[in-house]
């Protein structure tokens, strides 16, 4: 079990971004953190996976003190980040990042697997380089498939719905389910998509640097307004307004 | 020669090229040790000892000539003149490279003057590693290569040229001419460390209609060690030239980055890139949250980048 207490952090400048945020994720389930841009969802994220220090505020995994763990220390622990923003590198080919990810040699088969539940084809992928050459939406899916390839405890996804298109976003969420169901690490998605919040055990919103709401799916997703922006009504491009 | 072979190795995978029976020509310490010709493939002694004519014939097809210079022995100052005819429509791969060795406190250099002349339509893959090993301590390993290219009508050539470590300088001046419809590619990979030098002169004169270069340099200066690019690209015709070159600096390390393009023909089109910084910061963070510690995540990071 994740446990952060009290956890406060301000910008450079002083502008405090989380207050007073309190949260356990169990071992298991999918959690998904909605909330307003700007609330402080990927500072939150940043702080788990060791990015940056909190001022204020203690983090236990398992009972056990890891504030003071850098980023390589948790990540050692099974902790896992897919990034909002992915990083390209020059020179790094996806195939390499899958391998980088999973911390050892994986073969074509797993690389094929890997690349398939983000809905990209291995055979054009796996040899590109992870550079500017790559669209926002391809660069975001291969962030996700670099963690899928990791064997962690806690695994975290920044709205992993940007730039994916309809197709393969019914299969990450197969992929999220498929993880959920083998229970061997617990979610947390950060995310605006209502098919992601259709799936979560539990739903938290963070507006504001704090926890405003926190429950079970059937819960708190009521009493989320939605909104289809999508005239055909088709539900994976369907919204949530806060 | 055994301290030759295991250059050998370091420079181009030679058991593999021998036990293929491909033409070469191995210098050793200033001299010609052995020498192989093929059907395709004719090395010849220049009349005045001075290098190296080699002839490729156009029924050759993806054939490969190796000519590594190694030296093993302190104070050697070798100078060698070697040209590559290519006949009109052959296709081959050339592995040159240049390993030294030497011990704590001793000098040796090499220098190598090749003259590419390729014919028409006739296609090269040249290929070039540089390597230092021995002593760390007060020595002095020169490389300073002089590589001049002639390219005929569609012809093309890609030249891939890497020094990853211990030449304490190197001097390397490339200067192509191009034809009609020709094509040079030259992709540069270095690395210095300590208090190594490198200087990179690129001089590339696009004389022909539909010419084109592009010239990509990748390098990290790491230690105390510093770096000069200069690449000039002359567009006297309708062509295209790019010219880029990409560094990253660790510890103290210095470059000084400086192309230049020189178009004489409004429809010369020609770029430059240079871009120099340390190692972005998200790159050692994403690495990390793979479970990299920060040391680890920088060498991944540079050694993709040096590929
Ligand atoms: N390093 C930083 N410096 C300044 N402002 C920051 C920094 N990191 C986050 N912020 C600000 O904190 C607020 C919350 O950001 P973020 O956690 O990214 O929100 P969310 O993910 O919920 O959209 C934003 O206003 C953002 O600009
Ligand atoms: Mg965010």
């Amino acid at each position: 079990m994740l446990e952060l207490e009290n956890i406060c952090w301000s910008t450079p400048e002083g502008v405090p971004i989380l207050k007073d945020l309190s949260l356990r994720i169990e071992d298991t389930g999918l959690a998904v953190v909605t909330g307003p841009n700007g609330g402080g969802k990927t500072t939150l994220a940043r702080i788990i996976a060791g990015l940056i220090s909190p001022d204020r505020g203690t983090i236990l995994l398992d009972g056990v003190d890891i504030t003071a763990l850098d980023v390589t220390q948790r990540a050692r622990l099974g902790i896992s980040y897919a990034f909002q923003q992915p990083v390209r590198f020059k020179g790094i080919t996806v195939r390499d990042l899958l391998e980088l990810g999973s911390g050892r040699p994986i073969d074509e088969a797993q690389v094929c697997n890997l690349l398939s539940k983000v809905g990209l084809c291995a055979r054009d992928y796996k040899d590109r380089e992870v550079n500017a050459s790559l669209s926002g939406g391809e660069i975001k899916r291969i962030e996700i498939a670099s963690v899928l390839a990791r064997s962690s405890k806690l695994v975290i996804f920044d709205e992993p719905e940007a730039g994916i298109d309809l197709w393969s976003f019914n299969g990450l969420i197969e992929a999220f389910e498929e993880m959920k169901r083998e229970r061997k690490a617990s979610q947390l998605i950060i995310s605006h998509q209502e098919r992601i919040l259709q799936v979560a055990d539990r739903i938290i919103v963070v507006e504001n640097g704090s926890v405003v709401k926190d429950g079970s799916r059937d819960e708190v997703l009521p009493s989320l307004a939605t909104f289809s922006p999508c005239p055909m009504g088709r539900d994976a491009v369907t919204g949530v307004r806060l | 020669m055994n301290e030759t072979n295991a250059l050998l190795s370091l420079i181009s995978d030679w058991d593999v090229l021998k036990s293929e029976g491909c033409a070469h020509s191995i210098r050793e310490n200033g001299r010609s040790v052995e020498r192989l010709s093929t059907k395709n493939i004719e090395i010849r002694a220049k009349e005045d000892g001075s290098g190296l004519d080699i002839y490729v014939a156009a029924a050759a097809r993806g054939e490969k000539v190796a000519i590594p210079a190694c030296i093993t022995a302190a104070h050697i100052d070798d100078l060698v003149y070697n040209d590559f005819h290519i006949a009109e429509g052959a296709d081959v791969t050339i592995i040159a490279g240049c390993g030294i060795h030497v011990k704590n406190g001793e000098e040796a250099r090499h220098s190598g003057i090749h003259r590419f002349f390729l014919a028409r339509g006739s296609k090269v893959r040249y290929e070039e590693k540089h390597v230092g090993t021995g002593g760390k301590k007060d020595t002095r390993r020169v490389i300073d290569p002089v590589t001049e290219v002639f390219l005929d009508e569609d012809s093309f050539l890609e030249m891939d040229t890497s020094q990853i470590g211990g030449v304490d300088s190197t001097t390397r001046e490339t200067r192509g001419h191009l034809a009609r419809g020709a094509r040079l590619v030259i992709r540069e990979h270095l690395l210095t460390d300590g208090n190594e030098k490198a200087v990179t002169k690129f001089d590339v004169t696009l004389d022909g209609e539909d010419s084109a270069v592009d010239l990509v340099s990748r390098s990290v200066a790491r230690g105390e060690s510093y770096q000069e690019y200069h690449s000039t690209i002359t567009g006297n015709a309708p062509c295209t030239g790019h010219s880029e070159c990409d560094s990253i600096i660790t510890e103290h390390g210095r470059v000084n980055a400086c192309p230049a393009l020189y178009a004489a023909h409004q429809d010369a089109s020609l770029i430059h890139e240079a871009a120099i910084g340390k190692i972005a910061g998200e790159q050692i963070m994403k690495l990390r949250t793979f479970g990299l510690s920060e040391e680890e995540a920088e060498q991944k990071i540079i050694e993709g980048f040096l590929r």
